[in-house]
């Protein structure tokens, strides 16, 4: 069963991989939000949120950060996802489930496209 | 809300935004009773607003006329037969019980506990999850977890997934085959 002492050992090889880095890296995180309220939480929003942390996990992509935040005041539209790349404009995505996650993950974070259809004003 | 796990994240969303440093999550299942409390030292509220907070109505919130986390899980709660309290103090926290009767409940009510509170991670705030079935108990304090970290965000992907999976299989053995 994992525990608390197996922490040690992934904190070494996170911390190798950040002596190792250049400091620029520091600069270029992206962030996916997952909106976090009660209507976001209502319609699905934590498996979404789960997936992104799983795919960035699994993929190993480091500068890429998943966070929470709250009421986006669009209840009719969540799950809301907000993607910020470094010198891009924000994309926010509206009623992402675990599949769209994965292909807003694999095409727009990893391959740069963003994915029009699920992008706010396009339904 | 499907799961009371999700009504958990949802109260514990009020700690946040309420600017806690600490909150206190408890889960005990015990003499088919289900009990939940969610405790913060956040901002609080005084007496008038603490008297309205359960009325669907009330809310700080602007973008929506009405608040709705703490009336649904008081509704949830009551529903089985248990019951429901909130105390709160300004500039002191708040503290939310609800509890459940298991019996009266057809399917297993709590669902993932996991999955809620790895999505509660932060580096400004600490959560304490004590989770107990009968006599067996496990706590997980993201106050000692830091430490470990040594300076390693908490909330990093890798982090966070190794969390999840820590979690699921500490509750599942406090569970020991039953199912919440
Ligand atoms: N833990 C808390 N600390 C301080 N204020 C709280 C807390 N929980 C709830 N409140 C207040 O009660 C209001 C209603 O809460 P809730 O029913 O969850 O609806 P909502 O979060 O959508 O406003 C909140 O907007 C907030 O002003
Ligand atoms: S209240 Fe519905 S999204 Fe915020
Ligand atoms: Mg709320």
């Amino acid at each position: 069963m994992k525990s608390i002492a197996d922490i040690k050992a992934i904190r070494d090889k996170m911390q190798a991989r950040i002596v190792n880095r250049d400091n620029s890296d520091a600069e270029q995180e992206t962030r996916i939000v997952v909106g976090m309220a009660t209507c976001g939480i209502a319609a699905g929003a934590r498996p979404v949120f789960n997936e992104f942390v799983d795919l960035v996990a699994e993929k190993g992509a480091h500068n890429v950060k998943v966070t929470r935040t709250g009421c986006l005041g669009m209840c009719k539209l969540e799950p809301i996802v907000e993607v910020f790349i470094p010198g891009e404009e924000k994309v926010t995505y509206v009623k992402v489930d675990p599949e769209k996650a994965k292909e807003i993950f694999n095409r727009h974070i990893i391959g740069g496209q963003v994915v029009t259809d699920y992008v706010i004003g396009e339904q | 809300m499907r799961e009371l796990a999700l009504n958990i994240l949802d109260i514990a969303e009020n700690s946040v935004k309420a600017k806690a440093s600490l909150v206190v999550i408890t889960i005990e299942a015990k003499n088919n009773l289900l009990t939940i409390s969610i405790s913060d030292n956040g901002t609080g509220m005084d007496k008038a607003f603490l008297q309205r907070v359960t009325d669907p109505f009330t809310t700080t919130r602007t973008t929506r006329k009405v608040g709705m986390g703490i009336p649904l899980f008081k509704e949830a709660a009551e529903t089985t037969g248990g019951s429901f309290s909130i105390e709160s103090e300004l500039g002191v926290g708040t503290t939310v019980t609800a509890s459940f009767v298991i019996d009266s409940i057809d399917r297993a009510p709590l669902g993932d506990v996991a999955e809620s509170a790895v999505t509660l991670l932060r580096e400004d705030m600490d959560f304490v999850w004590v989770y107990t079935v009968d006599n067996r108990s496990f706590t997980f304090d993201t106050r000692e977890i830091k430490k470990e970290l040594g300076g390693i965000p908490i909330d990093s992907p890798e982090i966070i997934s190794f969390l999840k999976d820590m979690l699921k299989e500490n509750i599942e053995s406090i569970n020991g085959g039953i199912i919440l």
